[in-house]
């Protein structure tokens, strides 16, 4: 890598930059000055913004890690593998930044290693620690061939690519227990939690709206690159996507629908409270709109249509984690909770960070790259059952 | 053997021996907290007119004890739910997830701890009664048996039925507590939460973590074998556009 000269100042770096800096000041009176400084946490509302939104939220549009992997090395769809790697990426960056949110949250940081040690497997939370852990592992084995090849490592390089199917199946089996024990975390509190969001099938609803954000997520990721990066975008597999989120979303609304029809929850409609709102905001913007819109195949054939849905589909997203998380359980806390300037200061330089890290391993390493000399060389020799064409 | 302590809110005077017994005990510096906080494991509340004091409920199958994701909570057999300081990392899921909202955190410090009544569990260890059933000057907090004590409680409703809500706080709640309360007006509005289940919480939770091992089991049969299946027909696939640089599926 040759020495470059200073950046250039653009608005985005600036924008990064005052973040930064803010996060940085944030990070140091959390860690001299203790969590009632830097939050707005209370005996009455233990967890905020950062658990809200960094790891419920950052967990799930990480989604696609899996999703997409499992497209392409199990349903052998292999169309898809031009998006495997960024996907990947942005997966592990979505999940090194939570477990950089729980150095912020966790009252003791320094004891983050005490789940592997100290087992209570009677504990949703004691199952997500094992999960994450485990899988971040997993994604980072996914990611090494980028290393690798960058490198030129070709013995690490070999052993990564014959372990692709057990990897990705242990990732599909993670991905599936941890994105809906974040569901399960919930299911603890049924005297708190408000009956718009508290259900029995909290870790399927979790699971089945993560498959849909994370595929929504690629959608965006890729229409990001294109704009940042200059490269092209690859219509036919986002427009496949996008029917793929049609499925997964009329899925979860039927499935959510259902459920709250038969416990008798739909009469809280009838309040106009601020539940009642964030309720209906939520499934307009992640479930109905978004539905109709990739209904119709003019939209999702349009590039700005679909990254229109992908971006309502992840707001609507966002917005349910944060009702189950905070919106639901301010009721029966019987406080307010609003996080302190501190506690954005801090998610937002997280978020910053991922978008940096992106870049700079887009900038640095073959990212976008399937069809590298390296990865020819590293073709399978031929199985002894090939088929062989009969004339 | 397991021990509970009966609280009588009819009797209670509001005097607040409890709480200052509590603090002596605990080496607590005195305040003038209203509600329970990191310094205050007990505390005398006033809802129209009635005392009431709260502390932790030392649940018979603890929430916190179930979700605490290193065991840092733990019911003892002689009744006591105590804290383990040297476990907790402070991920504070017991405190998100307990009915009654007991445990307090030293959100000052930077090194916090969970805080909450430990049903004077050192006390109870060298033979001695909790510091505050010991100081209450009426008895209207006892110790005790649970069982006697709930039997107690059940003569008290029927030698009185016009005195008492007929209903003894914690005999079922989550599965039943340790700490009982009776009462001349609805709990409701002595600041208890209505709408906690009978059966215990951790319940609500086991009911998912008992199918992990056979959500692995299926999950790998299954995807091993959609990956085997499909796998056939994207060889075909390849032996038959093997002109073309098709690259093959690969990490990467």
């Amino acid at each position: 890598m040759s020495w470059r000269r200073l950046p250039r100042a653009t608005f985005w770096r600036v924008v990064l930059a005052v973040i930064l800096a803010t996060g940085f000041y944030s990070a140091l009176l959390r860690f001299t000055k203790g969590l009632g400084a830097a939050t707005a946490l209370t005996d009455r509302f233990p967890w905020g913004l950062w658990i809200g939104f960094d790891v419920l939220c950052g967990v799930g549009l990480a989604a696609g890690g899996f999703t997409v992997a499992a497209i392409v090395y199990l349903f052998h769809l292999e169309r898809f593998q031009p998006i495997v790697r960024p996907t990947i990426l942005t997966a592990f960056l979505g999940y090194a930044l939570v477990a950089v949110t729980l150095l912020f949250d966790l009252g003791r940081p320094y004891r983050i290693w005490h789940p592997m040690v100290m087992w209570n497997p009677r504990s949703v939370m004691f199952e997500v620690a094992w999960c994450v852990m485990l899988y971040l592992a997993v994604l980072a084995l996914e990611f090494s061939p980028v290393i690798f090849e960058r490198f030129r490592w070709q013995r690490p390089l070999r052993i990564v690519k014959a372990l692709t199917v057990p990897l990705v199946i242990a990732g599909v089996l993670l991905s599936t227990l941890h994105q809906s024990s974040l569901g399960s975390l919930y299911l603890i509190v049924p005297s708190k939690l408000h009956p718009y969001w508290y259900s029995p099938l909290l870790p399927v609803l979790f699971f089945v709206s993560a498959i849909g954000v994370g595929l929504a997520m690629v959608i965006f990721e890729s229409n990001l690159s294109a704009r940042t990066f200059g490269r092209e975008i690859e219509m036919p597999l986002l427009v496949d996507l996008g029917k793929g989120i049609v499925v997964v979303l009329a899925f979860y609304g039927l499935m959510r629908f259902q459920d709250l029809a038969s416990h008798g929850t739909l009469r809280y409609l009838r309040e106009p409270s601020t539940e009642t709102v964030l309720f209906v905001l939520e499934t307009l913007l992640g479930v109905v709109i978004p539905l109709a819109f990739l209904a119709s195949r003019r939209v999702r054939e349009s590039r700005e249509g679909l990254f229109v849905a992908a971006v309502l589909v992840i707001a609507g997203f966002l917005l349910n984690r944060l009702n189950v998380s905070l919106t639901g359980l301010e009721a029966s806390s019987g406080t307010h909770y609003f996080p302190k300037w501190t506690e954005v200061s801090v998610t937002l330089s997280l978020v910053g960070l991922g978008f940096l890290f992106f870049a700079l391993a887009v900038r640095y390493f073959g990212v976008f790259e399937v069809h590298s000399a390296a990865a020819q060389a590293q073709r399978r020799p031929r199985r002894v059952n090939t088929p062989v064409r009969v004339a | 053997m397991s021990t509970a302590i009966l609280v009588d809110t009819t009797r209670c005077i509001g005097c607040g021996a409890c709480v200052s017994a509590c603090k002596e005990a605990n080496g607590l510096p005195k305040s003038e907290d209203t509600t329970l906080t990191a310094e205050t494991l007990n505390v005398v509340e006033s809802h129209s007119g009635v005392f009431v004091r709260k502390f932790c409920m030392h649940c018979q199958d603890p929430t916190c004890a179930s979700v605490c994701p290193v065991g840092a909570l733990r019911k003892t057999a002689a009744g006591p739910v105590i804290y383990d300081e040297s476990r907790c990392m402070g991920c504070r899921y017991c405190m998100m997830a307990c009915p009654f909202s007991i445990p307090r955190y030293e959100w000052k410090l930077v090194l916090p701890r969970v805080r909450k009544c430990t049903m004077c569990a050192p006390r109870q260890a060298k033979g001695f009664q909790p510091a505050c059933t010991e100081a209450c000057p009426v008895q209207a907090s006892i110790f005790g048996d649970r069982d006697e004590l709930l039997r107690e409680a059940e003569n008290r409703l029927r030698q009185n039925p016009a005195g008492y809500v007929p209903h003894i706080y914690g005999r079922d709640e989550v599965g039943g507590t340790s700490v009982l309360y009776l009462s001349a007006v609805p709990f409701e509005v002595l600041g208890f939460p209505a709408n906690v289940p009978h059966n215990p919480l951790p319940m609500y939770t086991h009911r998912e973590l008992s199918k992990i091992p056979n959500v692995v089991a299926v999950g790998t049969a299954l995807l091993g074998g959609i990956w085997w299946i499909t796998r056939r027909r994207a060889e075909v696939a390849h032996a038959e556009g093997d002109e073309e640089e098709t690259p093959r599926a690969s990490v990467g």
